[in-house]
């Protein structure tokens, strides 16, 4: 039912590298899908035209006509213009070459992230750079919001200022900052409460904590499912405060993020971080070029390498790839797979790094791909014979009781394993024939720590 | 709850309306109602998040009565709300708590920074001023402060929250919290849980396990689970409500920050798809910020209508 933009546009680009040639006529068409499926991905709707409009420029012209590949050439410029749109390749820092204190100010919408960000931030300027970070909430607003940074500041061992009640944000501003000067801090991130682009009131206070602090980055923080309003929220914050920066949050969810396109494209500001978890240390830094091949299916191939090479024994990798490659494997390799998803992380933010598997994700039932669901598949794949695993076929009910018990678990989990690894052996197989077309030529090769990824 | 509640939520809903309201002025100011004219129509759609599908199913049911006509602004306006309170209609049904069950157990789920809390403490003020006795559990047990967040909203409202300490597990604190109520005779239990995405499965597990344990005490229970859907939400709304409802067997919606410039039309397409009722709306950060959701209301709101 739900269709991911990498779906839509593999279905019109397959349609487009069956021809020879490329026209007019087929330009309009396959823009129009692209429309469409920004639109579902949540592009704002001028976003998407001027989007639109700046891909048929450069598509219907003699760059495509000439070109020997014209469907190839699209998906290129769409890449490319994709790209272009969310940045530019390659992650833009944080600004932070100011006298100290340097004040980073936090702004957003309701419950959209910026506290949890906060804490992640300053957990990572610690860390990454050495720098003395302090932790500020001038969220007089939310019930225990204060409180919340307090708590996020004592595990991320990140000191944050003294909760004085009655004070306005303003005045917590200057105090943090006097404390930041007084007692040597690099950073003071200030964290604010959310407010409504169109609340006037809330709108100017933050304008007065801003005049007050002087802050070198003032980054907008967004939450990635947002839909069309993604725009009016950008201009308003922009046009109030000038940002500096825009974090887009739970980027491990599964929306599209259209709203990064629309977010920079209103605001023209980069967007240098995302949020990818609940926990302090899930924030990375954003790569357009990523971000555009996840939304046109080509996949985030960079990322998996990166993260492929951080976690994978080469040699464990070479043989993965070497069965999955022959499109038969049997239990034991799903085992040493589920060992290896453990390292990496959900096998759903696998496949989704690879080109075109989101055509495939949608056929297999998430729910059940999961970690901790996978230790206990392990545990019952642990508990067969070393023919069981070999030929999964054998296993009646009386050798199902028999796993059951040994692995403490059900039967009913014993056949959810076993319907699973009948999916994803299903599914390994159309990934190689995706393979030999074309569409998966760079993904399981990518798998390979140390080659280059193809764009 | 329901005192001149279309005038209230047409204030909440006022300023998110203004966009709208001008886009539809300049395009529709007396003029025929061709394909360019519906265009433009379903792009103003689009634009309050109806999504491009739902968007398009508006706008053919809408030319198969109108097309060709020649139409004032106020007209159009007044159809189209008209064409999607239809649709809307249906879903919009208040909550009421069953006397019948002592107490009547609320689940309240979604996704992280919607506002579950935030509506937890608004439902209890609410039922309390209908004269019910409303019993709080700080289901969160992960989230910094979150605790201490709902009980604040317990002392504004006057409503009792169950704690456990931190990191408890949350679904023994569910069957706690249930025991009291029970024993002291509250009328209805609001559990609050911490935010997720529903792509996580585990997490999701863990909804379903506070599900599993109340039923030992009440095989009834819980009588509702209240997705609370944030009304920025672009497209993603939808799989949300698939993904709950598979698997916590979601009985209704509530939309917040309905008072911001969002417009929450994927609402629309939710009504479309999956008929869930939609109790209430969010308008505002404060405890009296709630209202009932009202279907010619919302639409007039999302066609960016003004009316008496
Ligand atoms: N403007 C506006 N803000 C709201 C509304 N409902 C909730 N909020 C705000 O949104 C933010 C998040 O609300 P919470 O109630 O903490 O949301 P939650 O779903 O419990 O969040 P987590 O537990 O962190 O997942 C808070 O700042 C609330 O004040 C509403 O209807 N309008
Ligand atoms: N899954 C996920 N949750 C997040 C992320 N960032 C924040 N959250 C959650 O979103 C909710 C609201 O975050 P919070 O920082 O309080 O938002 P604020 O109101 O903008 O300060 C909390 O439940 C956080 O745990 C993220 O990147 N991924
Ligand atoms: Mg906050
Ligand atoms: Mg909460």
């Amino acid at each position: 039912m739900f269709e991911g933009l990498s779906d839509k546009l593999s279905a019109v680009f397959d349609r487009l590298r069956q021809r020879g040639t490329l026209n007019e006529a087929d330009v309009g068409e396959a823009l129009r899908e692209v429309r469409l499926a920004l639109l579902e991905a949540d592009v704002a709707l001028p976003v998407v035209k001027s989007f639109i409009a700046a891909v048929r420029d450069r598509a219907i012209g003699a760059e495509v006509i000439r070109a020997v590949a014209p469907g190839q050439q699209v998906i290129k410029i769409v890449n490319d213009v994709l790209i272009e749109h969310l940045g530019g390749e390659g992650a833009v820092k944080l600004a932070l070459n100011a006298p100290p204190p340097v004040a980073i100010l936090m702004v957003g919408l309701q419950g959209s992230g910026k506290t949890t960000t906060s804490g992640k931030l300053a957990l990572r300027l610690v860390k990454r750079e050495k720098k003395r970070v302090l932790l500020a909430s001038l969220d007089t607003q939310r019930p225990a919001a204060q409180l919340q940074l307090a708590q996020l500041g004592q595990s991320a061992q990140v000191p944050s200022l003294p909760i004085v009640a009655g004070e306005t944000p303003t005045v917590i501003a200057r105090r943090a900052l006097e404390a930041g000067r007084r007692e040597g801090f690099d950073i003071v991130i200030l964290d604010t409460a959310g407010r409504l682009a169109i609340d006037e009131e809330l709108m100017a206070e933050v304008q007065a904590i801003r005049a007050a602090t002087n802050p070198a980055e003032t980054l907008l923080v967004v939450d990635a499912m947002t839909g069309q309003d993604a725009v009016n929220t950008a201009r308003a914050f922009n046009e109030a405060l000038g940002i500096t920066g825009i974090i887009l949050t739970r980027m491990d969810g599964d929306a599209r993020g259209g709203a990064a396109l629309s977010m920079r494209a209103v605001t023209g500001a980069p967007i240098k971080l995302v949020g990818v978890g609940e926990k302090l240390d899930a924030l990375e830094e954003f790569h357009p070029e990523r971000v555009a091949g996840r939304i046109l299916g080509l996949g985030d191939v960079v990322g998996l390498v990166e993260r492929a090479s951080e976690t994978i024994e080469q040699e464990e990798a070479e043989k993965l790839a070497a069965k999955i490659a022959k499109g038969r494997f049997d239990l034991d390799d799903y085992a040493a797979q589920l060992r290896q998803i453990n390292r990496m992380g959900s096998i759903s933010g696998i496949l989704g790094m690879l080109p075109g598997a989101n055509k495939l994700m949608g056929k297999i039932d998430e729910s059940k791909l999961d970690k901790t669901v996978f230790k206990r598949q392990g545990a019952i794949i642990a508990s067969m014979t070393r023919i069981e695993r070999r030929t999964p076929e054998i296993l009646k009910a009386s050798r199902k009781k028999r796993i059951a018990a040994g692995s403490g678990t059900t039967v009913q989990e014993v056949n959810r394993l076993l319907k699973q690894f009948d999916e994803m052996s299903g599914m390994i197989k159309r990934m190689n024939k995706l393979g030999q077309k074309g569409l998966m030529r760079h993904g399981i090769g990518a798998l390979m720590p140390g080659r280059r990824p193809p764009f | 709850m329901a005192l001149g509640f279309i005038s209230r939520l047409k204030e909440g809903l006022a300023r998110s309306t203004q966009k709208l309201t001008s886009g539809l002025a300049g395009v529709l100011t007396r003029r025929k109602l061709d394909d360019e004219a519906l265009a433009e129509l379903e792009d103003l759609l689009i634009t309050a998040d109806l999504g491009p599908a739902a968007a398009r199913r508006v706008i053919a049911a809408f030319r198969r009565t109108r097309f060709g006509r020649e139409v004032s602004e106020a007209e159009v306006k007044e159809s189209l709300a008209q064409e999607i309170a239809a649709i809307l209609a249906p879903v919009a049904r208040p909550l009421t708590p069953d006397p019948a069950h002592k107490p009547h157990v609320v689940l309240v789920v979604g996704v992280n920074g919607t506002g579950k809390t935030t509506t937890i403490g608004k439902l209890a003020l609410a039922w309390r001023e209908a004269g019910l006795s409303p019993m709080l559990v700080a289901g969160d047990t992960f989230r910094a402060a979150a605790v201490e967040q709902l009980q604040i909203w317990g002392e504004r409202v006057g409503a009792p929250v169950i704690t456990g300490p931190a990191n408890t597990d949350a679904a023994g604190l569910a069957f706690d919290g249930l025991a009291r109520a029970r024993a002291e005779g509250a009328d209805v239990l609001l559990i609050d849980t911490a935010g997720r995405l529903h792509n996580k499965s585990a997490l999701m597990e863990e909804l379903r396990k506070i599900i599993r344990v109340l039923r030992k005490q009440d095989a009834t229970a819980p009588h509702s689970v209240l997705l609370v859907l944030d009304a920025t939400t672009g497209q993603n709304a939808i799989e949300q409500v698939r993904v709950f409802k598979e698997m916590v067997d979601v009985t209704g919606l509530i939309v917040t920050k309905l008072d911001g410039s969002a417009r929450g039309g994927v609402v629309v397409a939710l009504a479309e798809t999956f008929a869930l009722p939609v109790h209430a709306v969010g308008v505002g950060e404060q405890a009296g910020d709630l209202r009932p959701f009202a279907a010619s209301a919302f639409a007039a709101g999302l066609v960016g209508l003004e009316r008496a």
